[in-house]
């Protein structure tokens, strides 16, 4: 196992009743990369990521985060490890304004590492911080039924960003967006991986992803069938094959 | 021991019969909650809504409560269809939280039962027909009429529903609203047309499952608590959307039921329908047959 | 205003009613329906806590409220059975005492109902809690030491406590725990605790992804929602002195646990105490006027119309009126 690798899954599988989702997936991410995930649609990306984040359960494989097994912890214990995911669609706290959204991560993530611990005061002012990052300061006290599509992507990766992570999964973060506003979430991303960050991005515009990456990975129902730099992989006979058919 | 096995073997008995209506009075649910993803726990005052019916049209003109049953499933298809407009008007479209919609329901079922008690009283009520009372003896074991002849018809309905639903287009167009709205909208079948008949049809069952109760047993308006466990688990446990799946369920709290009551009495009945509920709900909610 | 300020505030409203009620009202009808209203607070605020502030609804009032009744039953007994069975004499329990063993009685039940939230969500978890209720009714019935389906009496004691009727030793008690529940229940609104609940409540799966620890927040929420129910269940046997099934498990605890929040509002500490004074008192003004059936088709109704037309609730009409005037 490479020194530097954040992420070590191994032979991870996950199946729905009779439905293979994933089969076998080995996959290593190692600290600061930046990692493209593709795929048709319904080839286990969500599910991927669904299982690495403890949202589901997978029921073989094992999956080393700096260093420690993520077996038995769920959800909420590793996205303290450091470990952050957005939603495809996002989820944001409807009733709350974005502060408060944006709030919950910092008093139970950050606040719940030991040691961390944040002053009310500094916690607000850490809001409106990542609020200004993501240019939503201006509409920290309203709800998200208020706010576009572009800008419920953007509160939906400032949460995820608001945990402090080391990983970050961001999940379809693009899809139907103009090709400006695919440009602002690329460089806000491009911020995070900046600041240390290592993100995984999965997406179907493949401009974005052959821009953005340093490393594709592609899977194709369930089966990972390549792995290497982007313009490698997608020169892969088999990934032209699931794309374009035979 | 002969007479413990005898005994056994009719409480299985009753107890298919009893799983067989119980069919026909989860049949509704598995379409409204299992295939629609509408939680009507007001179902029972629907149900008991046509057992009255019957009660009154069997004292008012001595009609069989059968045949009531069977000729009120208009009108109940109606009532229906304009619960189903109320409760799309007033939450579905609006996107409301899930408690707006169960306290809607539970206001209704509450609404029912109350007004019952006002116009008919807390007395038991029964109808006069002459297949209660007789039995059908085979050797040690004992079919009583009134519960042989609603399991018979009631497991008729279930088969009709499912050629129904699995032969006519808009059968077809309920399974496939369940699946996937706007696939359906993308077909030009317009998904809430389809919501409110299925939703209809679902009230239509009560109507017929109404009159096989009050058939089985006296009624008064405090049972339709009991049947919320009874219907829910029986939905659940057959896998939500599978009608033979919930014909299983239904047997198989039927038979339960039977011999919990035949053997420690029938004041531990209400738990066993509940407690299976529980133990469905948290060890299979993909239900027996799977989703 | 600060959260210890309301406590201050609160406390205070609670003694002065209770010296302007002792001062003025001496007709004891007013102690038996003020009981009944100020019960409501509690169940009210209480089924908030879960229902509102946390979005799981329970139906199984009943249940939790019930088992706080025959603990007191119970307790009440207790002397009794153990100097028949053991021949030791133990003075009588005290209320109070009766009060909290209620609390941790049904507040063990809240913590189990809690673990059944983890499997099941929305819909599912309301019929487990109204299938909880059947089951534990079941078992009480079939339970003779309490008198099973028969029911008890319980005699009231001759003196209070304090000065004055039984019943208004009583409605003390009711004001003491209405000014608990509502406290607790502002205190969380203002806290991380709160945020906590609500995110549940929004988005459970995100809350989660977040770092919330949904399981520990909803048992929290399950078990203090449930004890403050048995807390408010256990002077019941004093108040009726006939305790049976059938009335304790009335249908109304749990029409009316849900209705008055959804009627007053669910976002604030404030809704349900509205709910609970408005309906509570059409109801105890409808049973001596018309029939007492009829009073609960009125909740059922009301819960109905206010459900589709304002789904927020009294407070959230308000709300409406304020923003509108403020624009």
């Amino acid at each position: 196992m490479p020194e530097d690798a954040l992420l070590q899954v191994t032979g991870l599988g996950k199946r729905f009743g009779g439905f293979v989702a994933l089969d076998n997936i080995d996959l290593t991410i190692a600290k600061g990369e930046r990692l493209g995930l593709i795929g048709p649609n319904g080839s286990g990306k969500s599910t991927l990521v669904n299982c690495l984040t403890g949202t589901l359960h997978n029921e073989t494989g094992t999956v080393i985060f700096k260093g420690k097994s993520l077996a038995g912890l769920i959800a909420h214990e590793r996205t303290r490890l450091g470990l952050a995911r957005s939603f495809q669609l996002p989820k944001p706290f409807h009733s709350m304004n974005l502060l408060d959204n944006i709030r919950i991560p910092l008093l139970y993530t950050v606040n719940a590492r030991p040691g961390h611990h944040l002053s009310d005061a500094a916690i607000t002012a850490r809001c409106e911080e990542l609020l200004t990052h993501v240019n939503l300061a201006g509409k920290a006290l309203q709800r998200p039924r208020d706010l576009t599509q572009v800008e419920m992507r953007k509160l939906e990766l400032a949460r995820a960003v608001a945990t402090q992570p080391t990983l970050l999964f961001a999940d379809e973060a693009m899809a139907g967006l103009s090709r400006s506003e695919i440009e602002e979430i690329l460089a806000v991303l491009m911020r995070l991986n900046e600041q240390g960050i290592t993100i995984v991005l999965i997406e179907h515009i493949m401009s974005a992803v052959m821009s953005f990456s340093t490393r594709l990975v592609v899977l194709v129902a369930g089966h990972k069938i390549a792995d290497g730099p982007p313009q490698e992989a997608i020169r892969n006979p088999e990934v032209e094959k699931a794309y374009l058919g035979e | 021991m002969a007479i413990q096995s005898g005994l056994l073997l009719n409480a299985i008995i009753a107890g298919i019969l009893l799983g067989g209506f119980y069919a026909a009075v989860s049949v509704g649910v598995t379409i409204s909650f299992g295939m629609l993803d509408i939680a009507n726990i007001s179902q029972p005052a629907f149900i008991l809504l046509g057992c009255y019916a019957a009660y009154v049209m069997n004292g008012w003109i001595g009609l069989d409560p059968i045949v009531t049953g069977i000729l009120m499933t208009p009108a109940f298809f109606v009532l229906g269809m304009a619960v189903y407009r109320l409760y799309y008007y007033a939450f579905e479209r609006r996107g409301e939280q899930a408690i707006q919609g169960l306290a809607f329901f539970f206001g209704l079922l509450f609404v029912g039962e109350v007004s019952l008690v006002l116009i008919f009283g807390v007395d038991y009520r029964f109808v006069a027909a002459s297949y209660i009372g007789p039995s059908i003896h085979m050797g040690i074991v004992e079919l009583p009429l009134r519960m042989l002849l609603p399991c018979v018809f009631s497991l008729i309905m279930v088969g009709l529903l499912q050629l129904y639903l699995s032969g006519s287009f808009i059968g077809r167009a309920i399974l496939a609203v369940s699946q996937d709205g706007l696939a359906l909208q993308l077909m030009a079948a317009s998904p809430i047309k389809i919501k409110q008949i299925a939703f209809g049809i679902s009230i239509a069952t009560c109507s017929v499952a109404g009159s096989f109760l009050i058939i089985i047993q006296p009624v008064e308006p405090s049972i339709g608590r009991d049947y919320i466990g009874r219907i829910f688990a029986i939905c659940v446990l057959g896998g939500m959307t599978s009608l033979p799946g919930m014909v299983v369920a239904a047997m198989l709290l039927g038979v339960f039921e039977s011999i919990t009551a035949t053997f420690y009495g029938p004041s531990w009945a209400p738990a066993v329908s509940f407690g299976f509920l529980l133990i469905a709900l948290s060890v299979r909610p993909a239900g027996l047959m799977g989703r | 205003m600060r959260n210890g300020a309301f406590w201050v505030v609160i406390v205070a409203v609670g003694l002065g009613f209770l010296v302007l009620t002792r001062a003025f009202l001496t007709n004891e009808y007013f102690y038996f329906a003020g009981y009944v209203v100020l019960q409501y607070i509690v169940l009210s605020t209480a089924w908030n806590i879960l229902g509102g502030y946390t979005g799981y609804t329970n139906f199984g009032t009943a249940a939790f409220f019930a088992l706080g009744a025959y603990s007191a039953a119970v307790l009440h007994k207790l002397p009794a059975l153990m100097q028949t069975t053991f021949g030791w004499t133990i003075p009588p329990v005290p209320l109070p005492v009766m009060i909290v063993v209620g609390g941790i009685v049904s507040g063990i039940v809240g913590l189990g109902t809690g673990y059944l939230s983890l499997r099941l969500r929305g819909v599912f978890f309301a019929i487990a809690t109204l299938a909880l209720s059947i089951v534990v009714q079941t078992l009480i019935v079939n339970w003779d030491f309490v008198g099973g389906s028969r029911g008890t009496y319980i005699i009231r004691p001759a003196l209070a406590p304090i000065s004055g009727s039984y019943i208004q030793y009583l409605f003390t008690l009711m004001t003491a725990l209405s000014v608990l529940a509502v406290g607790i229940a502002r205190t969380i609104e203002r806290s991380r605790l709160g945020l906590g609940f609500a995110a549940i409540r929004d988005d459970e799966l995100a809350a989660e992804a977040s770092g919330v620890p949904t399981l520990r927040l909803k048992l929290i929420s399950t078990t203090l929602s449930g004890a403050l129910m048995g807390m408010a269940g256990a002077p019941l046997p004093y108040y009726v002195t006939y305790l049976d099934p059938a009335s304790s498990f009335n249908l109304a605890y749990a029409v009316n646990s849900v209705a008055m929040p959804v009627i007053g509002g669910m976002t604030s500490w404030i809704g349900p105490v509205i709910g609970a004074i408005l309906l509570g008192t059409i109801q105890q003004l409808a049973t001596v006027t018309i029939s007492s059936a009829l009073n609960l088709l009125i909740v059922g109704v009301l819960l109905i119309f206010f459900v589709i037309i304002a789904p927020n609730g009294i407070v959230g009409l308000v709300r409406g009126w304020q923003q509108r005037s403020d624009a």
